[in-house]
Order: C-alpha cells, then sequence, then structure tokens
C-alpha cells in the first residue's frame, strides 16, 4: 500500500510545522539571527543615508541567507537526531516526496524570517521594502535558495563536520541566485531595470528547483 | 603505464612546447599591450582546459549515480583537481596581465568574481569529499555535489553576455562596451590561439586526468595491502 504524493507531501509539511509549533527550534532562532544581523550590519556599516541606500538589498539578501543556513541547519539536525529521516525512508512514500514535504517546511519557516524582517528594515532602513514586485523577488529567491539548502543540508548532516560544511558548500552555488536577486532587489528599488533580472531569477530558480528534484534521491540512500 | 596513455603523454608535452613556440615567435607583438598580451595564449585556453576537467567531474558524477561503478567517481574526482589547478592558472595568468593593463592585480568585476568563486566551489568539493566517511555516501554525495557545482562554471563563462558593465574583455564575438584592454583577433593570434585552445580543451585534461585516475587505483591498492598487513 502507498500514500498519494500529494497526501505525503502534505503529512511532511504538516509534521514539520506542527513540531516546530510545539518546540519553536527552529524559527525563534532564525528570527532572533536575522533581527541581529540587520542591527550588526548598520553598526558595522556605519551606515550613513546614502549608504544604508546602497547596500540595503545586499544586507536583505545576506541576512536571509545566513538566516536560512541556519534553518536548514537546525531542521535536519533535529530530524537525522531523532532518526525521523530513517523512518521517512521506510515509508512507503517516493523520495521526492520526502524533498517537496521538507523544501516547503523549510521555504515556510524562512518566509516567517522575511515576515519579520522585511517591514522592520522598511522602517529602520526607510526604503519602501513593502511593495508588491519586491515581495515577489523575495519569495521566488527564498523558494530557489531552500531547493538547494534542503538537498545541501541533507547531504551535509550526513558528514562529520555537520554544520560547519553546509555554508561552504552552499553559498557558492547558490551564487547565481543570489546575485541575480540583489540585482533584481536593487533595480526596484531604485526604479532602474529590474523585470530582466527577475525573469532570469525565475529561470534559475525553476533550474535548481529540477536539478535538486532529480538528485535529492541519491543523497537518501542507506 | 598503458601504451596509449604513453602517447597521449608525449603528444601533450610536445605540443605544449609546440604552443609556446607559437605564442612566443609566431604570434606578433600587440601594438598596444605589447610582450604581455601573449599571456592570454595560456590564459584563455587554461579556463577551457578546466571546463572540460569540471565537464569530465559531471560525466563521472552522471554515470556514477546511474550506474555505481567506482571508476567513474575516481574520474570525477580527477576531473575535480585537474580542473581546479587549470582555474589557478587562469587566475594567477590573468592577475599577471590585469597588473600592466588595468593597473591592478585584482578587480571585483562581475567575471573576476565568479571565476575566482568557481575555484572556491570546486575547493569546497574537495572539503566535503574529506568529510564524509562512509565510501558509497561519499560516492554518491560527491556526484551530486560535482554536478551542481558546474553552475558556477556555466555562469563565469555567460556572466559577460548577461552583466555589461564588465572590464574583462571578449576575444570572440563583440566586447562589451567598457572592456578595457581589448585586441584584435589578427591572424597572427588565432594561429597561436587556437592549437593551443585545442591542446587545453582536449589533450591536456584528458591526459592528466587519466594520471590521476591511476595514482586513486594506487593509492587504493596501498590502502589495501596495508590493512592486510595490519590484520595478520
Amino acid at each position: 500500500m502507498s500514500t498519494g504524493f500529494p497526501s505525503a507531501v502534505l503529512a511532511i509539511v504538516r509534521k514539520d510545522l506542527r513540531a516546530e509549533l510545539r518546540s519553536r527550534d527552529v524559527i525563534s532562532v532564525t528570527a532572533m539571527f536575522a533581527l541581529l544581523s540587520i542591527l550588526v550590519f548598520s553598526f558595522a556599516l556605519e551606515l550613513d543615508k546614502v549608504a544604508r541606500e546602497e547596500a540595503v538589498s545586499g544586507v536583505l539578501w545576506v541576512t536571509l541567507v545566513y538566516a536560512s543556513i541556519l534553518g536548514f541547519n537546525r531542521s535536519l539536525a533535529l530530524e537525522s537526531d531523532r532518526g525521523v529521516l530513517d523512518g521517512l525512508l521506510l515509508a512507503p512514500i517516493s523520495r521526492s516526496a520526502i524533498f517537496l514535504g521538507k523544501l516547503l517546511g523549510n521555504f515556510a519557516f524562512t518566509l516567517i524570517v522575511l515576515v519579520v524582517i522585511l517591514p522592520l528594515m522598511h522602517v529602520l532602513y526607510n526604503k519602501p521594502l513593502l511593495s508588491g514586485w519586491l515581495i515577489v523577488t523575495a519569495v521566488i529567491g527564498i523558494f530557489g535558495f531552500c531547493a538547494i539548502g534542503t538537498l545541501l543540508a541533507t547531504m551535509t548532516v550526513q558528514t562529520r563536520a555537520r554544520e560547519a560544511l553546509l555554508p561552504i558548500a552552499l553559498l557558492p552555488v547558490a551564487l547565481p541566485l543570489l546575485l541575480t536577486a540583489v540585482r533584481a532587489t536593487n533595480g526596484i528599488l531604485r526604479d532602474t531595470e529590474w523585470q530582466v533580472w527577475l525573469q532570469i531569477l525565475c529561470g534559475i530558480g525553476v533550474i535548481y528547483f529540477v536539478m535538486c528534484w532529480l538528485l535529492y534521491g541519491y543523497v537518501l540512500e542507506e | 603505464m598503458p601504451r596509449l596513455l604513453r602517447v597521449l603523454t608525449g603528444v601533450a608535452i610536445l605540443g605544449f612546447a609546440l604552443t609556446f613556440y607559437l605564442g612566443f615567435f609566431v604570434a606578433g607583438r600587440d601594438i598596444e599591450q605589447g610582450e604581455i598580451q601573449r599571456i592570454f595564449y595560456i590564459h584563455m585556453p587554461a579556463f577551457f582546459g578546466a571546463f572540460t576537467a569540471f565537464g569530465a567531474t559531471v560525466l563521472g558524477g552522471v554515470i556514477y549515480l546511474w550506474r555505481k561503478s567506482d571508476i567513474w567517481d575516481k574520474i570525477a574526482l580527477a576531473g575535480v583537481e585537474v580542473g581546479l589547478a587549470f582555474a589557478l592558472v587562469n587566475l594567477v595568468t590573468g592577475a599577471i596581465w590585469a597588473r600592466p593593463i588595468w593597473n591592478t592585480w585584482w578587480t571585483w568585476d562581475p567575471r573576476l568574481t565568479s571565476a575566482a568563486i568557481m575555484a572556491l566551489t570546486y575547493a569546497a568539493y574537495l572539503m566535503l569529499r574529506a568529510g564524509i566517511e562512509d565510501p558509497n555516501r561519499k560516492r554518491a554525495f560527491m556526484s551530486v555535489y560535482g554536478i551542481l557545482a558546474f553552475v558556477s562554471v556555466l555562469t563565469t563563462l555567460f556572466i559577460i553576455r548577461v552583466v555589461p558593465e564588465t572590464i574583462h574583455p571578449v576575444i570572440v564575438g563583440a566586447s562589451p562596451q567598457n572592456a578595457q584592454g581589448s585586441f584584435e583577433a589578427t591572424s597572427g593570434v588565432i594561429t597561436a590561439l587556437v592549437p593551443s585552445l585545442l591542446l587545453w580543451l582536449t589533450l591536456m585534461p584528458i591526459t592528466l586526468i587519466w594520471h590521476r585516475v591511476r595514482l586513486e587505483n594506487r593509492i587504493e591498492a596501498v590502502r589495501r595491502l596495508k590493512l592486510s598487513v595490519l590484520s595478520e
């Protein structure tokens, strides 16, 4: 007997969200980190008005990326410590359902971080960050980033150094995504050409998603 | 050593000497840049050598995941090491050329940045590989990572077509608007470039990867011998 694909995905997402709701292990850490990161950036860069406007999209994305790396590590480490990954592998569901379930869980956590920091940066950096297209860009960028993050975190959580290896493996591979996301965000904020960057971002996001989807089965064996 | 490998090695060494001769003596002296322009006959071919080697990593990774035979994982690993060496040749020669032409060793140009990140990606491959103990898991994971890492190679290749504000010149096709240090592809340039490019694109990486795979086989044999001695 096997469970249908959508219900398997939903079950995994629901499991992740419920566990998170009870423990708040991931969100509390990542949201706190994101807040601190925004504040530390504004001190470290000694931002005056002009510099703040130039740096805002970079600060936004670097904060999102590091916070989500923290989240991926945390969520996958909890899984493997409690033997949940083995349990999922024993369940009569396809590997791609596991990928999609974990991806949507991580995506939801990172979106919550976005919901926390976007209004805050809007106020603190005094830039119109709460515009429609900027949110669309952020959501697409985060989705692509979560796809690679889910795949690589599943890999690194099974290695000796664990947490330390994820940023090393993830950042260089995710760079094209990050670069186009920063460009698009910058373009929207300055009202220069941004449509083409958003299109490239969508393209890269889809490519990454498909690649990770196809490769995920191979990092779950044994 | 297999006969074919011996022949390949000999031809590669001779070919390398020939491309040096072509680059230094047959190609003319560039009017604007002078002798330093000759480094281009190594700089660009080295990138494409890295391209082939990293391509071998993708091929090895895909076939390993499909067939699960160790030899393809060894080819993938050899591709990373050879490609990383070529990428470093590419970066160093570029810096040497940029010093007199751009008046700086390094600048945060999109293509330069992306080339540096490409090298870092494959350095991360080696670190990640060293961190996984279980051999079967190591092979499967590194095949996956080797396939993903190729994105950084494609980014480096195409970034100057996408991000227009680069100062890195393009020799084939129209140079970006802001490119500094372009030169014309005269017949002398082409005579020196094409053989060098072909050599770095095919013979050099293939020969080196083959040698590296043989070395890996020996490392494995030594490890097995050690174990059998220890167990006695």
